[in-house]
């Protein structure tokens, strides 16, 4: 199996691509691109306006202005042949629970248009990489959480897109079918498809080949992992309490942000993480901490997506 | 285009198999109500409990309380000495109607002065009231010629004699007039309700969603889900014919072939205003709703069941925005007087309109809840 790889250097292409609701903009003046054969991975939290994001490029809702285009096609002008190059999983399960895998899958080749030669052996071929083969008589209702997300990716595979735009296609899958999607993935990617996902996991992020941060409908920061951590102008401090507790953590946390040189804090599981502009910054902190809880370890660490993330936003943010 | 409606047609027959809602009132709700009126709503009344105090007990008395019996309206419960008696059968709801027959009864026949029989009717249910009221004064009639007739010792006859030739439906039966009115009140509930479901499920599931990334054009997504329950509409109205005829033994006078393409003109609309319906519910239980507040009033003022002659000018006035109205007309027109558009073309020409508008009003809302 292989995507044919198409004319141009992006695969997906917005320029000021906007969606208001009411007077809300969900996605505000967007500029993104997604290379040919990439996994790209947009990261924010809920509101962020990843999913509007997707449900333009997917066609399923009109932007309010700006435009986009899927491999060379306009996503408005051209909607039924920018389509035709999509697969898209929503959000939400939306395939028909009360059918079969089986059905569904047929279902959506005919929709489609597909003969039956062009898509059983494919369909099979697809059935038995994602793992679902045995499960063809089953009702999409009676599979599990991860079992209906690769039926979902299946589903949308059938049509042989070139571009898989997927919305947050971890979410609710146990952690070994999260591993077997990402298996799928990357050798869809492989074969040359192009990946447009979005995820709320920061750790899942740094399994894309790209990441965008997406804040407030607008694209905060764009890279390869390593370039977007390697951007964080700051160092990053992990300091480790000798007795972490929430009440000692929290209070550890004020104390750190009361210090002149911090420019971020925040709890990290049991530690805490403080942004400083150098090096040098890192005694002031941890003397500012020592002051009033007591402090197992002092280290300066390499930043997680997450740090970089945060500090994109620009907030302090309050954390547990 | 064609294998595109194709498979959403074939897709929503497994659906409608599968799902034991849908099922349950595409085969048990029809029956039910077929079956409910073709028997349990008799308008007509008969056999009403009557208690009789007879307080002359001579052969006179014995004789109109026989001919009371003989109307086959009145079934006669119980004898009760008195008119106090009488009114506590009323009371307790043994008897529905009393006749009570005063100890000077044989003695006014004979000396020739009006005869006193006293009637008290339970006035609660109006149908049963009427009924009772004249059948017991054209018994009184009848009695009272006859009377004259033995006192006088000669023969007479009333100077007026109605000859009726009742049309239609000679034998008066309920069942004759709520069966073909049935089949619209059916094909009604069931065409705006499935097509509503079958719709707010896509959208409830998310399949909508799925469904608007493909190929897919809207034209194309309504045809191939309403197909499937015009199909199933026309297999209902057959069902409800025959057992119809063959059960409840209702003729059809008139074309089949009219009926059906009238059936389809009527069917449109309704299947129009359950898209309608589907594109103002986000659920299932919404669109039920919406359907019950649309249909139940249609049920009332539609002639269904209650004659709208007798309604006030404003509710007959609404009826005629109603489809079933002029559905109702055309479907005991053709079965009951089997006459045909010569006659019908008004109401044949209303549901053309009803048609068309509902059709198009509703696939614009449909297109536009699209975005």
């Amino acid at each position: 199996m292989s995507a044919v790889q198409p004319d141009g250097a992006f695969a997906i292409h917005t320029q000021a691509l906007t969606k208001r609701f009411g007077t809300v903009a969900a996605v505000d003046r967007l500029d993104l691109d997604v290379r040919v054969g990439e996994i790209l991975g947009l990261v924010g939290p809920d509101g962020a306006g990843k999913t509007t994001t997707l449900r333009m490029l997917a066609g399923v809702i009109a932007p309010t202005a700006g435009s986009a285009t899927v491999l060379g096609f306009d996503v408005v002008g051209e909607g039924d042949r920018a389509r035709r190059q999509v697969g898209y999983v929503a959000q939400r399960f939306s395939l028909y629970g009360d059918l079969t895998v089986e059905e569904n899958i047929r279902f959506f080749a005919q929709v489609y248009g597909l003969r039956p030669s062009e898509w059983t052996t494919w369909a099979d071929e697809i059935l038995a990489f994602s793992g679902l083969a045995e499960f063809q008589k089953r009702l999409a209702d009676d599979l599990s959480g991860g079992m209906r997300q690769k039926l979902a990716l299946s589903c949308a595979l059938i049509h042989r897109p070139h571009v898989l735009l997927l919305d947050e296609p971890t979410a609710g899958v146990d952690p070994v079918s999260r591993r077997d999607l990402w298996r799928i993935l990357y050798r869809l990617q492989a074969d040359g498809y192009t990946v447009l996902l979005s995820t709320a996991y920061l750790d899942e992020a740094e399994r894309c080949h790209r990441v965008g941060f997406l804040g407030q409908g607008r694209l905060l920061a764009v890279g390869t992992p390593d370039t977007l951590r390697a951007q964080l102008p700051h160092t990053l401090v992990e300091i480790t309490l000798a007795l972490p507790t929430p009440d000692s953590l929290r209070r550890a946390r004020d104390l750190a942000r009361l210090a002149s040189v911090t420019r971020g804090a925040q709890l990290f599981g049991d530690r805490l993480h403080v942004l400083v502009d150098s090096p040098a910054d890192v005694e002031d902190v941890a003397r500012q901490v020592a002051s009033e809880v007591a402090i197992r370890q002092v280290a300066a660490t390499p930043p997680t997506l997450e740090d970089v993330f945060l500090a994109a936003r620009g907030a302090p943010e309050e954390g547990a | 285009m064609l294998e595109r409606i194709r498979a959403l047609m074939v897709k929503e027959f497994i659906q409608i198999v599968r799902d034991r809602r849908t099922l349950i009132i595409i085969l048990v709700q029809p029956m039910m109500m077929l079956f409910l009126f073709g028997y349990a709503i008799n308008t007509t009344v008969d056999h009403i409990p009557t208690v009789i105090a007879d307080q002359v007990r001579d052969q006179r008395s014995r004789d109109f309380v026989r001919a009371v019996v003989n109307t086959g309206y009145f079934d006669v419960v119980g004898d009760v000495p008195d008119a106090g008696a009488a009114r506590s059968t009323i009371d307790s709801g043994a008897a529905k109607v009393a006749f009570i027959i005063p100890p000077t009864f044989g003695a006014d026949v004979l000396a020739g002065r009006p005869a006193q029989v006293q009637a008290l009717i339970d006035g609660s249910d109006p149908n049963v009231a009427q009924t009772a009221l004249l059948t017991a004064n054209t018994l009184a009639q009848a009695r009272g010629v006859q009377l004259l007739a033995e006192s006088t010792g000669r023969s007479i006859s009333s100077p007026l004699d109605l000859r009726p030739n009742i049309l239609y439906n000679p034998g008066l039966q309920s069942a004759n007039f709520m069966i073909p009115g049935l089949i619209g009140v059916i094909l009604q509930i069931q065409a705006v309700l499935l097509t509503a479901f079958a719709v707010v499920r896509e959208r409830e599931r998310g399949t909508l969603e799925q469904l608007i990334v493909t190929p897919i054009r809207p034209t194309e997504m309504i045809l191939g889900k309403l197909l499937p329950y015009v199909a199933i509409a026309f297999a209902q109205v057959g069902a409800t014919l025959l057992i119809g005829t063959l059960w409840f033994g209702v003729p059809i006078n008139g074309s089949l072939l009219l009926l059906m393409l009238l059936s389809l003109l009527f069917l449109i609309g309704a299947l129009g205003m359950g898209l309608l319906i589907s594109t103002v519910s986000r659920t299932q239980a919404q669109a039920m709703q919406t359907t019950m507040l649309t249909v139940m009033p249609a049920f009332i003022i539609s002639g269904f069941m209650f004659p709208r002659e007798s309604m006030p000018q404003a509710i007959r006035l609404l009826s005629y925005i109603l489809p079933l109205t002029y559905f109702l007309e055309i479907l005991r027109g053709i079965i009951l007087k089997g006459i045909g558009l010569e006659y019908l073309y008004g109401q044949a020409l209303a549901l053309l309109i009803f048609a068309i508008v509902i059709a198009a009003l509703s696939v614009i809302r449909f297109h536009k809840s699209l975005e």
